[in-house]
Order: structure tokens, then sequence, then C-alpha cells
């Protein structure tokens, strides 16, 4: 069952906002060897009491469907949504980029940052901070680029996604 | 309820409120608040053992055979990593506990004070849920969430840890009605179409079996019963997990007996065979599939689980049913009482089965007779069983070799009578639990089948049971060995028995003594019944120190690695040294 090819998949948790929730989500992954590629957490309700966790894990379909089964039983999850699997959605990422240089390579950060529509966030004489977000292959390919003309260091926030369309999923 | 009562009264107030009778514990610096409480009170009864591993084993017998859910009082630091073996172990056999831990002072939490462990990390991963409560305010509706946690859906403990100074400040209690969950609603009622499709499928199979666990002794003692009316309506044969042992009769015609690793020979060909197989309430373990890619390779499979985390683990079926299984199993009999249908014609099965019945797995006279006339340890379980089985006794076991004989030679005729740590393995689980189990049954003959390795894994509960006038009885299988390591040496380790024998070992009969009990022993086949009759005839705690052949295996045995159809019968079938892929299986 589990020779079969590993798939990438978003999945979108609703948990109680309370302590130590997020320890059982990341604590599950590593007791049971599942993959975490990315994770991002905020409380996203009014009253506070409710938090998204977004992970972004791959492993054969067997394995992403015991990953469903294993988070829905823990006490503290409202809701697990395999948001791949349930199609349409939009993933978003955001990337802090920071690139030293002068002259041409200064020129050309800016120029390539323009045509990703990053925009310069902090600057200096022989630096800047570009913002940059979108999909993961898109901030991927904005990164490769950057390490022509000068990346110093990267910070990125991982993935977060939600269903396409007026109703909640 | 208008007053403000202090955090440990409260602790104890919610106990008495949730009918609990039965406390297992340990006082320590930081649950003193709680056994002060106790001490002021005359509801519930507190028993105090000699190590907290020991009071979450007795937690679990008690849980177990009564169907209540087991309470325990630790003091935080060592009091509670001391319980993590036994709440692992509640854990992998879903039994419904609920552990109370001291904490420090939540100001000092995080500063490394004196007993202080992050108990919620520690137990995080083996409890069902747990909960460090910060606010006396909230100890309350904690503890009744706690329990309610505990006992539904698939049961399992649930650890409450809490700071001394929430346990001295006041608060305002009020005994909460029916709880009900935000998050947590475990699913009980099972989907009625899959339900009919499943009843088709049983009703049209032609080698079906039912493939049964502990999910049905779980369900309550109407979920066996219910088990009897399906086997006789459908007329299928039916297989048991270690865990499920006594929902069908030992003696029932339709009973295969147990299934896997040491399971009969006729149960694991059936599941090999079988074209339909219904597993209620089982969970597809390792000890029971064997090799997965060769495990029941013609059959369609269905599977009735109240955790749907146990769906498709390992194991991939075709139709799975989540609900609790006796509301499961009672639909099933309805709809096919419903749709008229009557049992298939299995006569061409139940032929093949009585084939390989005939086989007699389990006899094991016929195979290594020990030459020097030493007493087997399967006649030794055998009598055990036939001099006490008027009495129904509730037996318990430790790990090991004399754990399996337990479960091959002795017959369980009811749910709730066998308490045994099938998922974690525990040694030294039987004695506590034993003692847990003649604390909810006061009146009942209950029966340690213990190994002498295992039984000095936590020998120092005999003083709990002279403590409280238990009459528990401990039958040691005594080989002089870590009988099933010893074995595992010598099938995949050339026989060269790297420390596991059981050497230096205490005169059992003085070590029970010394603790108020008495002690026989039984040395051949010559005395076996006497000994047995010895036991019976003494009111009080025996000790029987039973000295079995030492080099006895436990046959049949599904080598690791191995596909059902691969069974070792007996020592005459061994095969050669295991390949390391099987090696590296445990």
């Amino acid at each position: 069952m589990k020779h079969l090819p590993p798939e990438r998949h978003t999945l979108s948790i609703l948990v109680d906002n309370e302590a130590g929730v997020l320890a059982r989500i990341v604590g599950l992954f590593s007791a049971r060897g599942y993959n975490i590629e990315s994770l991002t957490v905020a409380d996203v309700s009014d009253d506070h009491l409710v938090s998204r966790i977004t992970v972004v894990t791959s492993g054969p379909p067997p394995v992403i469907e015991q990953i469903m089964a294993q988070l829905d039983r823990l006490v503290p999850v409202h809701r697990v949504l395999d948001l791949t699997a349930l199609g349409p959605h939009v993933e978003r990422e955001m990337a802090l980029v920071k690139v030293a240089g002068t002259g041409d390579k200064r020129v050309e950060a800016l120029r390539l940052a323009d045509i990703f529509r990053a925009r310069p966030v902090d600057t200096s004489t022989n630096s800047f901070v570009f913002e940059v977000s979108g999909s993961t292959d898109k901030v991927n390919q904005f990164i490769a680029l950057m390490r022509e003309v000068g990346l110093v260091e990267v910070a990125r926030t991982g993935v977060v996604a939600i269903a396409r369309g007026a109703e909640a999923a | 309820m208008g007053l403000e009562i202090a955090g440990a009264e409260i602790v104890v107030q919610a106990l008495i409120d949730l009918g609990v009778e039965v406390v297992f514990g340990y006082p320590g610096g930081a649950v003193l608040p709680i056994y002060d409480a106790l001490f002021q009170q005359n509801r519930i009864r507190h028993i105090l053992v000699r190590h907290e591993q020991a009071a979450v084993h007795a937690a679990e017998g008690y849980a177990r055979s009564s169907g209540k859910v087991g309470v325990v009082l630790v003091t935080s630091g060592p009091g509670a990593t001391n319980a993590v073996t036994g709440i692992t172990d509640a854990l992998m056999d879903s039994v419904p506990l609920v552990v109370i831990t001291g904490q420090v002072p939540t100001h000092l939490i995080g500063t490394d004070a004196f007993q202080e462990c992050d108990t919620v990390g520690i137990t995080r991963h083996c409890s069902k849920h747990n909960y460090l409560v910060k606010d006396t305010a909230r100890l309350g509706p904690v503890l009744h969430e706690a329990f309610y946690i505990a006992r539904s859906g698939r049961p399992g403990p649930v650890v409450i840890d809490i700071p001394k100074d929430v346990q001295i400040f006041k608060a305002r209690y009020i005994k909460p009605g029916t709880i009900a969950h935000k998050t947590y609603k475990p699913q009980v009622k099972g989907d009625l179409a899959a339900i009919e499709a499943a009843v088709d499928m049983l009703a049209a199979a032609e080698r079906p079996i039912l493939y049964t666990g502990g999910g049905i002794i779980n369900s309550g003692p109407v979920a066996s019963q219910l088990l009897r009316e399906l086997a006789k309506a459908s007329g299928a044969p039916v297989t048991s997990t270690l865990m499920g042992l006594g929902t069908l009769p030992a003696d029932h015609p339709q009973f295969l007996g147990m299934l896997g690793m040491h399971g009969s020979y006729e149960a694991n060909m059936a599941m090999n065979r079988c074209d339909l197989m219904v597993c209620l309430g089982a969970r597809f373990d390792d000890r029971v599939t064997g090799r997965l890619d060769a495990f029941s390779p013609t059959s369609r499979k269905i599977h009735v689980d109240i955790d749907r985390s146990s769906f498709n683990k390992t194991v991939r079926v075709d139709l799975t049913i989540q609900g609790d299984v006796g509301s499961v199993l009672e639909d099933m009999l309805k709809v096919w009482r419903a749709r008229g249908h009557a049992p298939a014609d299995l006569a061409p099965w139940w032929a093949q089965i009585t084939g390989w019945r005939a086989r007699n797995s389990f006899g094991f006279e016929q195979k290594g007779v020990d030459p020097s006339g030493a007493l087997l340890p399967q006649k030794a379980i055998q009598r055990l069983y036939e001099m006490t089985k008027a009495k129904k006794p509730i037996i318990s076991t430790e790990v090991g070799q004399h754990q399996m004989w337990a479960a091959q030679h002795f017959g369980f005729h009811e749910p709730n009578k066998w308490l045994t740590s099938g998922g974690l393995g525990t040694m030294g689980y039987g004695l506590p639990a034993a003692i847990g189990a003649q604390l909810a049954f006061p009146g009942a003959l209950v029966i340690d089948i213990a190994g002498e390795a295992s039984i000095q894994m936590n020998i120092q509960e005999l003083g709990t049971a002279t403590q409280y006038r238990l009459p528990v009885k401990i039958f040691i299988i005594n080989n002089e060995y870590m009988g099933m390591v010893r074995q595992w040496q010598e099938l995949n380790h050339g026989s060269r028995y790297s420390e596991s024998y059981s050497d230096s070992l205490p005169d059992f009969v003085k070590l029970a003594e010394a603790y108020g009990w008495k002690g026989v022993v039984i040395d051949g086949p010559g005395n076996l019944d006497a000994g047995i009759q010895a036991m019976l005839d003494h009111p009080g705690p025996v000790v029987v120190d039973c000295r079995v052949s030492k080099l006895a295996n436990c046959f049949p045995m599904i080598p690791s690695g191995a596909a059902h159809t691969d069974m070792i019968l007996s020592a005459a079938d061994e095969v050669g040294p295991a390949d390391d892929d099987a090696k590296a299986l445990v």
C-alpha cells in the first residue's frame, strides 16, 4: 500500500485555539512518520476560539487517507479538509527575500522583482528586502532568480490555502 | 452548590458524582490536598498500590472486568512517569481510564522544580486526550468531560494534570448535566446502506468468516449476545483475536479458536481461504495478519469499527462501517431478518474447516513430550481450566509463552473474564490487573496466570493484595526462562540464549509467606491436581510455583514475516533460520 507514488496534498485543519494543540498535530506527524512540507497556523475566529492550521504533506493516497483519519480523531480538532481532494482552491505563500549588490546586479534585481510583482519593503544603498507572494512555484522561481543577483537570505511563511467559491469548505 | 470549595474537594466531589467507587493510587507532595480530601469522606475507596505502574494496571483490570472507567491518582514527576507504561497499555488496548496526576504549582511550571515533569507533554501521545488544568473553576467540567471521553467512542486513557495551587484555591462546583462536546462526537450508529450491503454480502458468501475482536467486549455484554445471534443466523465460522476471547464461548461449535501468530490452524487457514471476511471490532494487528501481501488474498473484506483510523491502515477493505459494533450488529440482525435471509449452504466450507481442525493444532501431547517426564506447561493450564471452570474465573496474564498457552488452553465462555496486555505486551500487567478485577468482583475467583520472569516485574503488589485481603491467586508457569525470548532465540538466533535465563529466582513459596500469602509448589505431573486443589481450598491469596518443562515452545506459530499458510504446528516442522527481513520484524 505504501509503495504507491506519493502525492502532494494540502490539508486544512480547524482546531481549538488552546495551548498544546499545535504540539498534538505536529507530534502526530512525527510519531507516525508522516511528512510535513510546510505548516502555518493562526487564530482565524472572531472570538479567538478557533485556529486554522494549513499543512502541506506528501504520501501515497492510502497514507493521506490515514493522516486525515488520525487527525480527525484528535479531541480538539473540529474539521479536517483535504483541499487537494476537494477540488479548486487557492494556495498562497509569502516570502521576504534579502538581496545585496550594486551596479547592474542591483538594477537587474529591481527589474526581476517588478516582473514578479515583488515589492521592496526595505532598502539600503546596497541591498533590498523584497516581499513576494503567490504559489509555491512562483516563490521558488523568484528566489532562484535572486540567487543570480546577490541573494543573502530568505524567510517564507509556508502555504496558506482556502477553497474557491462562496461557501465555507 | 453556591459555596466555593477547594479544588481538591471539587475533584473528590466530581468523582463521587461520576459514580466512582474505587481509586488506585499512591500519594506524594503534589497531590496531598486531594489525598486530604479523600481522607475526609467515605464514599470513595482508595487502594494504595506499591508502584504507580501497578495503579494503572489495577485500574485497567477493574475497568476491563467491570466495564466501568478505572481511576488512578498519582503525584507529579516520578509518579506520573511511572504511570506512563500503564497509560500506554490502556491506549493500545482501548481501556477507559481517567488518570489524575499532581503537578507543581502553576508559578513553578517550567522552572525544573522538585518532582516536576512535563506530564501533558509526556502523555500526549500515549493518552486518548489530556489536560493541564490551570484554573480551579475548570476542574469540575474537565473531570466530567474526561470521563465522557474515556468511556465513549473507542475507549482510552485520559490524563488530567492538576497543579497543587489549583487544588488549594477555591471555586464553585456545579454538577454538569449531559456532556455535549463541541468537537468530539463519536459515531455510534452505522450507516444503514452500508449495513444492508454487508448483510447481502454475508448472505451470498460461500466461505464467510467472522473475525471478532476486543471492540465487541468494549461495546458491552449485549454485543457478545448479538454476535452469538449473528453466528447462528448466518452459520458462519467465528474466530477471535487475543483481546476478543470470551465473546463467543470457547466450546461453541462455530468457534475456530484464536487466530494469528499463535492461533489455531483452522482459524488461520479459514482466514486465508475465505471469500468474505467480516471484521467486527478488531484492527488487523500484525500478530493477526502475518505477512501482509499474503493475507487472505481471495476474500472481500468488511470492517466494522468505531475508530475511523482503523480502516485501511494496513489492510485494504472493500466496505467500511463506522459505528459501535454492538449497534451495527443489532442493525445487521434486523436487516438479515427483514430480508428473510436463511443461512447459505456452507456445508462444503465447513467440510474444509473440519479437515483443518483434524490437524488438532493445539493438541500438545503428541509433540515434544519432555523426555525427563517434566510437566508440560500446556497440560498445567488445561488442568487449571478444567478444575476451575465451574467457578467462572476471571483470568489475567503477564506476557510471554504462558500468556499464549493460557489463550490457547484456557476456555473463555463470557466476555470480561480475560484480562491480558495485548497491544503493548506489558510484562508485569497480570498481578495488578488481577487485584483490580478482584476489587470489582470480591467474590470471584481471580487467577493471574504468570511466568516466573514477568511476575517479578510487579511482584511488590503482593503487599497490596495482603493489605486489602484480596484472595488473588497467582499461577506461575515456571520454566526458568523468559520463554518467548528463548523461543525466538532458538528460531532466529541459533539457540544462543542471550540473557534469557531466569537466574537467581526467589523461593516463591517463602516470598509468598513473607507477604502473608500461602505458597504452593507443583514440581511434576504427579502433584498437579493436588497443587491446584490446595490453591482453590485456601480462602486467601496463593502463589503457585508450577515448575514445568524448561524448553517447551509455544506452537502452533506463524514465524515472523510468514503467511497464515506457513504455520509451524510443532517443533518437528521448524524451518531454517529466518532471512534478515523476517528477523527485523518483532
